[in-house]
C-alpha cells in the first residue's frame, strides 16, 4: 500500500489518467493541480485555474484525455491538453445551483453533472457550433444530486441525491448515439426516462456504483447502511445495515465483491451474492505496529513530560487514513476483477490500496511493521 | 435639549413597527420545500400494554419460566419492541409505548441486561437505541441511569452505526430536535470523539 499526503488540506476528489501516471487533485479549493509520478513521490506539472468556485468534481476520461472539472461556481470546464498546457472549454450547464459531481460517460462521448438545482445535466459536444451543450433530467429528483455513476452501455445513468432516493434515468443522446439494446433495467430509453427510484433509501445516498456487467447497483446512505438493486432479479433490493460511521464513497471491484469507505476512515469490503444475501467481508486496512516492544525509561518519562500521559500515539487512528474518506477510484485492473483501487481523505492523503498485498497482510499475524515512521 | 431628546426617542419607539414578522417560518411558504413522503400511520397503536404488563408482573416468580428467572422479561422486551409506532401522528400513543419500554427496560438486573441485548435481531437493536434515546431527552428519577447502561450494552450490539440511524431517521422526533439544532455533516467527528 503506498500512502502519498499532498498537504494538510482535505482533497475534495481526485482522478486519474490513462496510465496511472499522472492525477489530478483538488486539495479544496478553486484550483486543480496535476502530479506527475516520480521515483521520490509526485510531483506537480500543471495547476488548472479556471474555476472561481470550489472545486467539487473531477474526471479524466482515459482515451480521449480530456478533464472535466466541475465546481460550486454553478460551471463546468472541459480541459484538452494542448503542448503541453491544459486549455479550458466552458460548458453551458445551465444550472443555477452548485454542481456537486461529475463523470464521463464510459465511450467519452458525453458526461453527466450533478447539481444542487435538483437536476442532472448531460452535455455532449455538438461539432456545427463547436460547443458543448446539455440536456437536463429533472423528473421526481426534489433535492440535490450527490452521486452518479454511468451504465456500461452508455446510456443509463445513476444518480443518489439528497431526497433520500436513488435512481437509474436514460441518458440516451440521439443526436451522438446509436439507440441502446434492451437491458434487465427496462427496453425503452427515451431521454430522462426513470427505469429505478428506490424511495427511502434512510439517508442522503452519497455514493453509487453500477456492477462491471451493468445489473446490478450499489449505493451507500448517510444512515450507515448499504443496498444493493438486482435488475435481473426483478429489480429487488438489499439493504444491509453497516454497524459503522456513514460511508460515503462505493465501488464494485468485481461482480460480486464491493469496497466501500466513508467516515470511518478506512475501507470495507462487502460481498453481494444475489437478492437478500449482502454481506460484510472484512475491513481492508493495513494494522499498525501496535506498540514498539519494551519502550525505554527514558521515553517513557519524555512522553509523561511532553504530552502528560505514558501512552504513545493516542491523537492518532489504527488506520492509514487520519480522517474520513471522500472518493475511490479503480487505479488497476479492469471492472471486472479490480486490482488496485485508491482513496483520498479530508486528511489530504492519497492512498492506492492493492489487494494482494492486503491479502497477503490480513493473513499474516498482527505485528506487521507498517510503513509510518515515528517521530520522536 | 436634553429633555427634547428623550421624548423624541420615546415616541420613536413608540412608532416602531410590529415585530410579529419575526415569529413567522418562512420555510413553510417556500412552494419547493421538501415535503417527506407520509406513510399511514393511523393504525399503529404501539406496543400492546396489557400483554407486556402481564410478562413484567410474572417476573420473577413464574415457576415454570425455561429460561431463568428472567425468562418473562425478555419476551417482555420482545413485546414491547414489537409495533412501534413510529408513523403515528397521535403524541400520546408514542409516550405510551415509551413509557413502557422504560418500565421494562428498569425492570431488568443489570447482570442480564447484556443477555437481553443479544437476544435481539439487527433491527431491534436499531430500535432500542431509538427507544434509549427518546429516553434520554426526557429524564425521570432513575432512568438515565438505566438507560445508560443499557446504552453500553446496545453500544457493543448495533456499533456506531445504531446511533447514526438513531440521528438519521426521518420519522422520530429526536432527530428532527437535532435538525433544529443544526446538525450538520461535520457533528459525525463529534459522535466519532465521543465512541471510540
Amino acid at each position: 500500500m503506498s500512502l502519498y499526503n499532498f498537504g494538510l488540506e482535505p482533497l475534495s476528489c481526485h482522478a486519474w489518467n490513462k496510465d496511472r501516471t499522472q492525477i489530478a487533485i483538488s486539495p479544496n479549493s478553486n484550483v486543480v493541480h496535476i502530479y506527475q509520478k516520480s521515483e521520490k513521490g509526485w510531483n506537480k506539472i500543471h495547476e488548472l485555474t479556471e474555476h472561481s468556485g470550489r472545486i467539487t468534481g473531477i474526471d479524466w476520461a482515459p482515451v480521449s484525455n480530456r478533464i472535466v472539472t466541475c465546481a460550486s461556481d454553478r460551471n463546468a470546464y472541459v480541459w484538452t491538453l494542448k503542448e503541453d498546457a491544459w486549455k479550458p472549454t466552458l460548458v453551458l450547464v445551465r444550472i443555477n445551483r452548485a454542481a456537486t459531481c461529475v463523470k464521463w460517460s464510459p465511450q467519452e462521448n458525453k458526461f453527466a453533472l450533478g447539481s444542487g438545482a435538483k437536476l442532472i445535466s448531460v452535455c455532449y459536444f455538438e461539432k456545427e457550433n463547436d460547443w458543448w451543450l446539455s440536456k437536463h433530467i429533472k423528473k421526481t429528483i426534489c433535492s440535490t444530486v450527490l452521486s452518479l455513476d454511468w451504465h456500461p452501455n452508455n446510456v443509463l445513468l445513476a444518480a443518489g441525491s439528497a431526497d433520500l432516493h436513488c435512481r437509474v434515468f436514460s441518458a440516451y443522446i440521439k443526436d451522438i448515439e446509436e439507440r441502446p439494446g434492451p437491458t434487465p433495467w427496462g427496453a425503452k430509453m427515451p431521454f430522462g426516462e426513470m427505469l429505478l427510484e428506490h424511495k427511502d433509501c434512510g439517508g442522503w445516498v452519497h455514493g453509487i456504483s453500477f456492477s462491471p456487467s451493468g445489473d446490478r447497483l450499489a449505493w451507500v446512505s448517510h444512515n450507515s447502511s448499504i443496498g444493493v438493486a438486482d435488475a435481473p432479479a426483478g429489480k429487488e433490493v438489499t439493504q444491509l445495515t453497516v454497524e459503522h460511521l456513514p460511508l460515503l464513497s462505493v465501488l464494485f471491484v468485481s461482480e460480486t465483491e464491493i469496497v466501500a469507505a466513508g467516515h470511518d476512515c478506512c475501507p470495507y469490503q462487502y460481498s453481494y451474492k444475489g437478492p437478500g444475501n449482502l454481506q460484510f467481508v472484512k475491513k481492508l486496512d493495513v494494522p499498525k505496529q501496535s506498540s514498539r516492544s519494551g519502550t525505554s525509561a527514558m521515553q517513557h518519562f519524555r512522553n509523561l513530560d511532553k504530552k502528560a500521559t505514558t501512552e504513545e500515539d493516542q491523537n492518532e487512528l489504527d488506520t492509514l487514513h487520519q480522517n474520513s474518506i471522500t472518493q475511490l477510484c479503480i487505479v488497476e485492473g479492469p471492472k471486472s476483477k479490480v486490482n488496485k483501487f485508491s482513496s483520498v481523505g479530508l486528511d489530504g492523503a492519497m492512498v492506492v490500496w492493492d489487494f494482494k498485498v492486503l491479502m497477503g497482510v490480513i493473513n499474516t499475524k498482527p505485528g506487521v511493521p507498517s510503513r509510518r515512521k515515528y517521530v520522536i | 435639549m436634553r429633555k427634547k431628546a428623550a421624548v423624541c426617542f420615546h415616541t420613536m419607539s413608540k412608532n416602531t413597527v410590529s415585530d410579529r414578522f419575526r415569529k413567522v417560518d418562512v420555510d413553510e411558504y417556500d412552494e419547493n420545500k421538501f415535503v417527506d413522503e407520509e406513510d399511514g400511520g393511523e393504525n399503529q397503536m404501539g406496543p400492546d400494554e396489557a400483554e407486556v404488563d402481564a410478562l413484567i408482573r410474572q417476573y420473577p416468580f413464574h415457576p415454570l419460566s425455561c429460561w431463568g428467572p428472567n425468562g418473562n422479561l425478555m419476551e417482555a422486551l420482545q413485546a414491547v419492541l414489537k409495533n412501534p409506532p413510529i408513523n403515528t401522528k397521535n403524541q400520546n400513543v408514542k409516550d405510551r409505548a415509551e413509557g413502557l419500554v422504560l418500565k421494562v427496560l428498569s425492570s431488568f438486573k443489570s447482570s442480564d441486561i447484556e443477555k437481553a441485548v443479544q437476544s435481539l435481531d439487527k433491527s431491534g437493536v436499531d430500535l432500542l437505541m431509538k427507544y434509549i434515546y427518546k429516553g434520554f431527552e426526557r429524564p425521570s428519577e432513575n432512568s438515565s441511569a438505566v438507560l445508560l447502561q443499557w446504552h453500553e450494552k446496545a453500544l457493543t450490539a448495533g456499533g456506531v452505526g445504531s446511533i447514526v440511524r438513531v440521528l438519521t431517521a426521518r420519522k422520530t422526533k429526536s432527530s428532527s430536535n437535532l435538525r433544529k439544532h443544526q446538525f450538520t455533516l461535520e457533528s459525525i467527528d463529534v459522535v466519532r470523539l465521543i465512541f471510540k
